[in-house]
């Protein structure tokens, strides 16, 4: 079996930051249901919420990356 | 003329960004191989003994020792295995042609060896492209050789000037040299020029300089100029039709520009907002117009917004904004956070001193990733088909694999669709929430603790 321990990392970060953003993305659901009138609000707030729960996810990519 | 300035001045540096961090393009990149069970870095290519040799080519995984003898063809034609990784990697790089189809466009070298301290300027068809691909030149010139797309020079003085046809070149992929095959012999040549430190194939002890206008710069030029056509042509619409209903492409760039103005900056940027909007809508559809434009297929695929270093310099404008612009309450609260104990001060300065400089960082890296994500997965899927059109001799698998992956690469590229837009507002509301922090008035939650204090 070939490949490196990096791409394990990759893997990991990426689980992380998957739940992090399926939970960003099922409250906003949750409170659009509630609110559906402040749908653009919630709407900008999801996507700002998920980019930096990304960001940390990409940071480690890189990592994994740079330390090979 | 001041409202167009900030978006000219994004463009004329976010040229410079392939000069200044290097074409980010790694052809010999070979991911998964397990580089610690060989070190080949003294390997003598003048004499290969046959123990170095076997043990390299079974470490390899069949991957060969860099000889003459074995020349590689383009990754698309020959070899038993069909390898997607150097062929991802060459699509997602910079080059030195502009390929549309079976169309190469040359495009101007401007290259200084620092050697023989000669400025050499030619258009890249001097290389000679092979017919299929756009990969490997026919042809050295000057000592300069196309080598996967990026010009690279030979280091060997001794290798004769101007026009000389070269057999072909080979990798080393355990060392990421690459060696041109010509007049008998093995050339090593020198890494291709970039200041990027090694991270992306480029070394600083390169022996020239490359200012070309490779394909991300031509991409560039030609985005920068629809978008100045466009909107001198809205800007023009607005004066004429005072008054009236939008029409046209000012019809469909008012929603757009609303909802911008409405989401991001209003709500980030607070009453002064009209400062700082050019700005964030030059990044906005700067970004927008170089996703979709590396979007349409067949048209060269440029990865603009895929490369590190354009977006390296996007990212440091909005690092530069917002260090400028920042007021007394945010070096407050970055040097000392008002309201808490002193001991949480000593962690807490370190940590958002860290997170001025990590901010832009992940801006750059986000947009970086996500397109760079989206374009190697459609290569991968196109890759399926002549994965599976290798097995067993059979190009049968290939033919049934392509209506899959065809299906499978168009709803990518409807996602992509989606991403291209996603990421220049993340872009955006990101840059503008950043420069919101650093312009807020006194209004702040670090505030309420000095209440309660005055209030004792």
């Amino acid at each position: 079996m070939t490949g490196s321990l990096a791409a394990l990392g990759m893997g990991l970060a990426v689980i992380g930051a998957g739940i992090g953003i399926g939970q960003v993305g099922a409250k906003a659901m949750e409170a659009i249901a509630r609110q559906p009138e402040a749908v653009g609000d919630i709407r900008s707030n999801m996507i700002l919420m998920a980019a930096l729960v990304e960001g940390a996810a990409l940071i480690a990519i890189v990592f994994s990356f740079l330390v090979r | 003329m001041k409202r167009y300035f900030s978006f000219i001045i994004i463009v004329f540096l976010s040229l410079s960004s392939q000069q200044l961090f290097g074409q980010q393009h790694n052809h010999d990149n070979h991911d998964g191989h397990d580089h610690s069970t060989h070190d080949h870095s003294t390997h003598d290519h003048g004499s290969h003994n046959s123990a170095t040799k076997d043990a390299k080519a079974h470490a390899d995984d069949g991957h060969h020792a860099p000889d003459c003898a074995h020349i590689e063809s383009h990754e698309w034609i020959e070899g038993d295995e069909y390898d997607p990784a150097p062929t991802a990697f060459h699509h997602v790089g910079d080059a030195n042609v502009y390929s549309i189809g079976p169309l190469q466009i040359p495009l101007p070298c401007m290259l200084y060896a620092k050697d023989t301290k000669k400025f050499d300027f030619f258009l890249s068809n001097k290389f000679g492209f092979k017919s299929i691909g756009h990969g490997d030149g026919k042809y050295a010139y000057n000592k300069y050789v196309l080598d996967g797309g990026t010009v690279k020079r030979i280091k060997d003085l001794s290798f004769p000037d101007g026009k000389v046809a070269i057999n072909g070149i080979v990798h080393d992929h355990d060392t990421h040299k690459a060696y041109v095959c010509a007049e008998g012999k093995m050339w090593e040549t020198h890494k291709k020029s970039t200041a990027d430190f090694g991270i992306f194939g480029g070394d600083v002890d390169s022996n020239f300089f490359d200012f070309s206008i490779t394909k991300n710069v031509m991409s560039m030029l030609i985005v920068f100029l629809l978008m100045a056509w466009m909107f001198f042509a809205i800007a023009r619409a607005y004066r004429n039709r005072r008054g009236e209903a939008p029409r046209g492409l000012q019809g469909f760039i008012e929603p757009i520009f609303l909802f911008i103005q409405d989401e991001v900056c209003k709500p980030f940027l607070g009453d002064k907002y009209m400062r700082y909007q050019p700005f964030i809508m030059s990044l906005f559809f700067f970004i927008l117009g170089l996703n979709l434009w590396g979007q349409v297929p067949f048209l060269g695929g440029s990865n603009v917004t895929g490369n590190l270093a354009f977006t390296a310099v996007l990212a440091l404008f909005a690092f530069f904004v917002t260090t400028f612009s920042g007021n007394k309450h945010y070096w407050e609260h970055i040097f000392w956070m008002p309201g808490v104990p002193a001991w949480v001060k000593t962690i807490l300065t370190p940590v958002e001193l860290l997170g001025v400089f990590i901010k832009p960082i992940t801006l750059a890296l986000r947009l970086f990733a996500n397109i760079t994500a989206g374009h190697m997965v459609i290569i991968i899927f196109v890759s399926l088909i002549f994965m599976f059109g290798k097995l067993g001799g059979n190009p049968t698998a290939g033919y049934l694999t392509s209506i899959g992956s065809g299906l499978l690469s168009i709803f990518i590229m409807a996602i992509e669709l989606l991403v291209a837009f996603i990421q220049a507002f993340v872009f955006a509301i990101l840059t503008a929430s950043y420069i919101g922090a650093a312009v807020e008035d006194h209004h702040h939650e670090g505030d309420h603790s000095h209440d309660v204090e005055e209030a004792h």
